[in-house]
């Protein structure tokens, strides 16, 4: 049931939210939801952890094959966690920024969550598709309305990728469905099935296309640094913290385990392009002086070697992957929370028009070298133990050019560094530019909401054991469904 | 059965009722109460309890899928009635006549979904298509109007021709008009057989306006008054994709290998032409007719899989094309612009109909939880069932994203630009009602199919 209260929150408060008349109510109203999402989902790692409490099913569309099960697994239960916090932090980060219609803003932002919920949780493959159409529709709304100056053809073109990649996911979903014995869409049918090499092949690409916009990872990714500067913040958030993380998901649950073979004979070919992708959105987030933007490159990234982790197809790997994504997310709501104050203060988010911030505004100054630090991976942030694990996992990887891939890749933390810290110096510290407001420090409720990530920062940072524990169970299984190795003893 | 009789004995009824009643709203009540008893005498038939038997003398079998079939085109001229009937008025002076003529249509499209004999079969298109060049050319003074209605009647008539020359070559080559028969035949088929085919294959590949015998469609949709498009582009077509199949199910399935791949051939330029030309379009009007075709190009896939899932996938596709294109149409004939700037900011002057409207969009663009989703669904299927199909679905897909494009186009100026200068349109509130109706029955059909796909099988 709890799987189940995950998606009905959401769902029933966003569409209960279109009927509220004033702004401020809406905004609390979704403050409200948001935590009771947050509470479930910690009733589901804690007091509820059986079985009993984690799945759901019920029937429908059985004609079709397909039926509403719902499963809250490792890789599940840290994404749903990640969705159930993020959204709080969100709406208190931005609680100063005003909407026109804020019902609706409100109400949409928490259809995406039950979206999102819903792509974290499917344990059948038309509704996976189902929601993951569902999570992309408000988002569109959302960007395409009250977005910047270019909203509109920007997020028009993250539509049409989106859409066409799930379009071919689609294709690959019915095909498959069509080989299970059970003719079901149910992924224990999936798991059970067995297919030629050629025809893994041809439905990995289907399938990958799909998730490697999502993500994105090179070369697919050209829509993400616009529509992330386009975006109203509070959707980039949960755009770059949340919604990225479905492309991960999908490789983890529906693309490996499903096309062994395949994601065995591609995976190298996948890793050069992840790695590519570290390199080349580095490089250019380097050359970046809009905030937004140069934090969207420095994703494509984070994602990128995420991505390469998992096909490296080691438990290191995989287990540094499974506590990323929660790190990854909960790190960039921070930066963004940051930028917007600055943005919205300021009227400015050019780093060559800001400057010397750290005088007038040491606490967020604080926050933000914390949080920027924990991007770059220093020891003791949370982003260390994950780019240790997934590194050494690339190191490890049954790839004979493991070593370079690793040497690349380290290529990027290092590039990494030089923006991040160039970023710092040029906004925060250095000559103080003249700004058209005077600058003031925090507000209480921007407080929280940073002290709330950067305590989860180090704690994380300190003792990954408690994620780590989370998702041990479920990397060990999943390398076993992933193994391909008996295939070539016999 | 005796739905063909009674849409027959209506539109008599409605030519009279053309002196008979002076008033539009009572020829307007008797038409829309005359299609519901339609309605209702098709689903007793279909619970075997029908009024009449008649010995067809095996022109005509009423099998379930006919049945079912015709259900769905009735219930979605009767939507179409409730939505655009006022709007009829303001074409011309026959009021009454109009009513009549698509009584008439409706009694070819019961041929057409019944037929079991080739000379029914160029009966019922006959039926539809005469009363159809009228409506085309209803708009008497508008030469848009006279030029389209020609340009169908000619283009029409010639492809009436092919058809009668292939049915007397399969004549020939069978010795009978029934469709029933052949399917006896060697798997090796004579040449009769397969000019004969080829041609009828024409003919009707030009009444659903598939690529390359789809040049008359846009200019006659874009011609023709905006309410009589919406009957064209929805029932009729629908009607004559179910002639279509049962054509090549019953008398050329065993042909099957020879036709598949050219019905892939037309399929694929159908997706593209449809889809490529409609992003370009700049009125709303022409986009839809560009975007019918690329439809049909979807509908088609039903025919080159020609199995269990492409006979279910016809029969929501036609339902919920029909139902979403009725809708559209509808508000379009009382739009004051018919560019896309003319729908800028409707989401502010008319917020139900702009819901409404985005609903039908986005079952155009086959989004899930709404019946367009389904019906592509299981034209996806059908086609990746049939081996060695991957490629086309492939291409269809991405073509159904391009479609997205300017479907959205729709959606993006009704809520994300501001309204023009131009007075908005008036939507009365029966109007809104009925239409955020038919909304709700789009996405029920996408949530819960069973609706009816379940009447198929009981």
């Amino acid at each position: 049931m709890i799987a189940f209260f995950l998606i009905l929150i959401p769902l029933a408060t966003g569409l209960l939210s279109f009927l509220i008349k004033e702004e401020k109510t809406a905004k609390a109203f979704a403050l409200l939801s948001s935590l009771a999402t947050l509470a479930v989902s910690l009733l589901g790692l804690t007091l509820m952890k059986t079985g009993n409490y984690l799945h759901f099913s019920a029937p429908w569309m059985s004609s079709l094959g397909s039926s509403f099960t719902l499963q809250l697994d490792g890789a599940g239960q840290v994404l749903c966690l990640l969705t159930a916090v993020a959204y709080p932090l969100v709406l208190l980060g931005t609680w100063q920024a005003t909407y026109k219609n804020a019902q609706q803003f409100f109400g949409l932002m928490l259809l995406a969550q039950a979206g999102m919920m819903g792509v974290f949780l499917a344990a059948d493959a038309l509704l996976f598709y189902f929601f993951w159409e569902l999570a992309l529709i408000p988002m569109y709304f959302l960007s395409s309305i009250w977005g910047g100056e270019r909203r509109i053809p920007v997020t028009f073109k993250f539509f049409i990728y989106t859409f066409a990649g799930s379009l071919l996911m689609l294709t690959g979903i019915i095909y498959l469905q069509a080989q299970t014995a059970d003719q079901s869409f149910s992924i224990a049918s999936f798991y059970n099935l067995e297919l030629s090499g050629k025809e893994q092949s041809w439905i990995f690409w289907l399938f990958f296309v799909a998730f490697a916009i999502k993500m994105p990872v090179f070369p697919l990714h050209t829509w993400q640094p616009d529509t992330y500067e386009q975006a109203p913040t509070a959707t980039t958030m949960i755009l770059s913290g949340v919604m990225v993380k479905m492309g991960l998901l999908g490789l983890i649950r529906w693309l490996m385990p499903v096309l062994p073979l395949a994601s065995f004979q591609w995976g190298d070919r996948v890793m050069i392009f992840a790695i590519i992708g570290i390199v080349y959105a580095s490089l250019i987030a380097i050359r970046q002086n809009d905030l937004k933007r140069l934090i969207a490159y420095s994703s494509i990234a984070h994602i990128g070697l995420m991505c390469a982790a998992l096909f490296a197809e080691n438990n290191s790997g995989t287990q540094g992957v499974m506590i990323q994504l929660f790190n990854h997310g909960i790190n960039i709501i921070g930066l963004w929370i940051i930028v917007e104050i600055i943005e919205r203060r300021y009227g400015t988010r050019k780093i060559s028009e800001l400057g010397g911030l750290a005088q007038q505004a040491p606490v967020m100054t604080i926050f933000f070298v914390i949080i920027a630090l924990a991007n770059i991976a220093l020891p003791l942030t949370n982003g260390f133990a994950g780019e240790f694990l997934m590194f050494n996992g690339l190191l490890q990887a049954k790839s004979n050019f493991a070593v370079a891939y690793t040497v690349v890749a380290g290529l990027g933390i290092i590039l990494a560094a030089v923006y991040t810290l160039n970023m710092i110096r040029n906004t925060f510290y250095g000559e103080a530019v003249v700004l058209r407001a005077p600058v003031t420090d925090l507000k209480l409720n921007e407080t929280i909401a940073l002290s709330l990530i950067v305590i989860l920062i180090l704690w994380l940072g300190i003792y990954p054991q408690s994620m780590l524990d989370l998702t041990e169970q479920f990397s060990r299984e999943w390398m076993n469904k992933i193994d391909v190795s008996h295939l070539f003893r016999k | 059965m005796n739905a063909l009789i009674l849409s027959a004995v209506l539109g008599v009824i409605m030519m009279f009722s053309s002196f008979l009643l002076k008033q539009k709203p009572a020829v307007r009540a008797v038409a829309i109460s005359g299609i519901v008893l339609v309605l209702l005498v098709n689903l007793l038939e279909m619970t075997s309890q029908p009024f009449l038997t008649v010995d067809t003398r095996g022109l005509l079998v009423f099998d379930h899928f006919a049945l079912v079939f015709n259900t769905v085109i009735f219930a979605a001229v009767l939507l179409y009635f409730l939505l655009s009937a006022p709007d009829m008025e303001k074409v011309g002076g026959s009021y009454a006549e109009y009513f009549a003529l698509i009584f008439f249509i409706l009694c070819g499209v019961t041929l057409v979904t019944s037929f079991t004999s080739l000379l029914t079969l160029f009966l019922g298109i006959e039926i539809i298509s005469i009363p159809l060049y009228i409506l085309t050319g209803s708009d008497k003074r508008n030469l848009k109007s006279n030029e389209a209605a020609l340009k169908y009647f000619l283009m029409g008539s010639f492809s009436t021709g092919l058809m009668l020359m292939g049915i007397a070559l399969l004549y020939g080559a069978w010795g009978t008009f029934s469709t029933e028969a052949p399917a006896l035949l060697a798997s090796m088929p004579p040449v009769l057989v397969v000019a004969g085919m080829s041609l009828v294959f024409f003919a009707m590949a030009f009444k659903v306006s598939a690529a390359p015998f789809h040049f008359w469609t846009p200019d006659v949709y874009d011609g023709a008054p905006t309410v009589f498009t919406s009957f064209m582009a929805t029932v009729v077509k629908g009607a004559v994709f179910a002639g279509f199949i049962r054509l090549f199910d019953h008398a050329f399935g065993a042909q099957q290998p020879q036709w598949q791949f050219w019905v892939a051939v037309i399929t694929v330029v159908t997706l593209f032409v449809g889809n490529i030309t409609a992003v370009f379009q700049q009125s709303v009007k022409r986009m839809l007719a560009y975007s019918s075709i690329a439809q049909a190009g979807f509908m088609l896939f039903a025919l080159y899989a020609m199995n269990a899932a492409g006979k279910e996938g016809i029969l929501l596709y036609t339902a919920a094309y029909s139902f979403a294109s009725i809708g559209i149409f509808a508000v379009l004939a009382r739009m004051n612009d018919y560019t896309f700037d003319g729908f800028n900011g409707l989401a502010r002057t008319a917020p139900l109909v702009a819901g409404a409207l985005t609903v039908f969009l986005l079952s155009l663009a086959g989004i899930p939880l709404t019946a367009g989703f389904i019906a592509k669904f299981y034209m996806l299927k059908a086609a990746l069932t049939t081996p060695g199909s991957t490629w086309l679905v492939i291409f269809a897909v991405l073509m159904a994203a391009v479609s997205v494009y300017y479907y959205f186009r729709v959606i993006r100026a009704m809520y994300f630009r501001e309204p023009g200068e131009s007075p908005a349109p008036v939507f009365p509130g029966f109007f809104k009602w009925t239409l955020a109706l038919l909304a709700l029955l789009v996405i029920l059909l996408g949530v819960f199919p069973e609706l009816l796909l379940g009447r198929l099988y009981f």
